[in-house]
């Protein structure tokens, strides 16, 4: 599937919520479904700083495509860095430098990725862009 | 309507609904929801009195002040004057020329500890406490950095309050300061300042209170304190942003130098040798933010009016405060909540955290309800350090907030205790 079906499909997925609390309660299942990250790789080198919930990431890259593992301490973070793993792993480096991450607003998530919102999110889509970058001047 | 009886009959009762409606901010829906804003500690909302003062200012009375001959800025130089004459009377400072205008409470500080680089050498010591906003920590860091002097911070115990013999104990010849706020905005603690200015006295140390948590919840009297300096900021006291106050004893603030250049604050400038202005301009340099301390007279004056007072303030806020306390029980929400910060003591301030729930999360649902709560360490990363927590959810009140509002608050809470239970 390519990015923009994932996002396609996580949409309609929310299409069939009415109201916001609905839709929470599906982030709040989508984080505590997330397997997130065994305690010791949760470490300094693989957290991204945000003020108020935390993020990590950890990349790995092989046979051209970057994959990536998250969690945070939040849940409703953990559901959101849920789904930009879901969209953005297992793709192309040039194909995550592409991609324009247009679900989050059309779920009516935007909120949760602005720059004040200091949750890790913004900082970890970022790190993610470079990583892709880093990765695509090496191929 | 709210009509507060009080069991203290020193105090007006106030009227909650006409407060209210001087508050044009309060009247609006967040998420679908009427707001419910307890995020006062953060910042406060303004009366309209302040509002039509600073647009009447930029309306039809603005020009450079101290300066000018021509009638406009004469009438703001007298307009700014009479606003320092106001703080004056309201802190109850000695003289107009201890009041000195900063951009806020962070301002303040920093322009003591930049004055007492001169002052302070290696061997010295400044002494604040474990209850710090990261404001009253990092200037002081940065001048022991400076003049090798060592910082020295009293510990609290688990309600939250400075323990008094370890401060004992640390205060001693070597310490040339002691800055403490008055009341922690995280917990809310209201510090016995006077038996710490009293004993850092008796040392000989100067002191240094921060007040921006204070002075929206009660009337502060600097002389009675006897403190060497007392900081705050406009915008929490009902007034506007980047406006503030920093009071000094006159003899201290003699003594300091200059914190920045400039023009107001000069005598005479010459290339070989510029002599400074006095108090209180001496510590004013450029154009000051005229409509903001205008603002911050309107703000005090709005509070200060016979059917308002401070000390009516203070025991409404007490009576929101216990009642939340005593509903949070009689919910049944007590026993999954965790609460930081229960000293006696306190201002309006409810610090706490349901029991497995991020306070991000809570804050995120609380929100979605259109109630306005803060979540993090809320600038004192040592306080959630010393709980070894990453966060708290804190709800502030202050006297524009109801008890029904108390109640959408405890409403809130169950929800997010079902969402994420």
């Amino acid at each position: 599937m390519t990015i923009n079906e994932r996002q396609d499909e996580l949409v309609e997925e929310f299409s069939m919520f009415d109201d916001w609390m609905e839709k929470y309660e599906y982030i709040i299942d989508l984080g505590k479904e997330v397997e997130g990250l065994e305690e010791p790789k949760k470490t300094e080198e693989f957290l991204v700083k945000g003020c108020q919930s935390r993020v990590w990431m950890i990349p790995a890259f092989s046979q051209g495509k970057l994959h990536f593992e998250a969690d945070s301490d939040a849940i409703i973070t953990k559901g959101i860095v849920g789904m930009v793993v879901r969209v953005l792993s297992d793709n192309t480096p040039a194909e995550i430098l592409d991609a324009d991450l247009y679900f989050v607003d059309k779920i009516g998530l935007r909120e949760h990725l602005s720059p004040t919102r200091s949750n890790g999110l913004v900082s970890m889509i970022k790190k993610i862009k470079t990583y892709a970058l880093i990765y695509s001047a090496k191929e | 309507m709210f009509l507060v009886q009080y069991s203290n009959m020193n105090t007006t009762p106030l009227n909650i609904d006409k407060i209210r409606k001087d508050f044009p901010v309060l009247h609006q829906e967040v998420n679908g929801y009427p707001l419910v804003y307890m995020d006062n500690a953060a910042s406060a909302q303004k009366p309209q009195l302040v509002i039509d003062t600073i647009s009447h200012y930029y309306s039809y009375e603005h020009s450079n002040i101290h300066r000018g001959v021509h009638h406009l800025s004469a009438e703001a130089t007298v307009k700014y004057e009479a606003a320092r004459k106001t703080i004056q009377e309201h802190i109850n400072a000695s003289f107009d020329h201890e009041v000195i205008f900063t951009k806020g409470t962070t301002d303040g500080i920093n322009l003591i500890a930049n004055g007492f680089r001169g002052i302070l050498s290696s061997g010295d010591e400044v002494i604040i406490s474990g209850l710090e906003h990261h404001s009253n920590i990092v200037p002081w860091q940065m001048l022991c950095e400076y003049t090798g002097a060592t910082l020295r911070v009293i510990p609290i115990n688990d309600i939250g309050e400075i323990i008094l013999e370890e401060y004992e104990s640390l205060v001693s010849e070597r310490t040339k300061l002691v800055a403490l706020n008055h009341v922690s905005n995280t917990l809310g603690t209201i510090n016995p300042v006077k038996e710490l200015i009293e004993l850092a006295h008796k040392k000989g140390a100067p002191v240094l209170l921060d007040g921006a948590q204070a002075l929206p919840h009660m009337k502060v009297d600097v002389q009675d304190l006897d403190c060497e300096f007392y900081a705050f900021s406009g915008h929490k006291l009902y007034g506007p942003t980047g406006i503030g106050v920093l009071y000094g004893k006159e003899e201290w603030l003699n003594k300091l130098p200059p914190y920045q250049g400039g023009g107001d604050m000069i005598k005479s400038v010459s290339f070989e040798k510029t002599t400074y202005n006095e108090l209180p301009f001496k510590f004013e340099a450029g154009t000051p933010h005229i409509a903001g301390a205008l603002g911050l007279k309107a703000a005090l004056d709005y509070c200060n009016q016979p059917e308002i007072g401070f000390e009516s303030i203070g025991q409404y806020e007490g009576e929101l405060l216990d009642y939340a306390m005593k509903q949070f029980e009689s919910e049944g929400l007590s026993g999954d909540m965790e609460f930081y910060g229960t000293s006696k003591n306190k201002a309006s301030v409810i610090s706490f955290l349901l029991k497995g729930v991020h306070p991000y999360d809570t804050g995120t649902i609380l929100d979605k309800l259109g109630i306005a709560v803060r979540t993090g360490h809320h600038c004192t990363e040592p306080i959630m350090d010393r709980y070894e927590i990453p966060g708290t959810v804190r709800a502030s009140f202050s006297f524009y907030n109801t008890f029904e509002e108390v109640d959408r608050l405890i409403e809130g809470l169950k929800r997010v205790k079902k969402m994420f239970g």
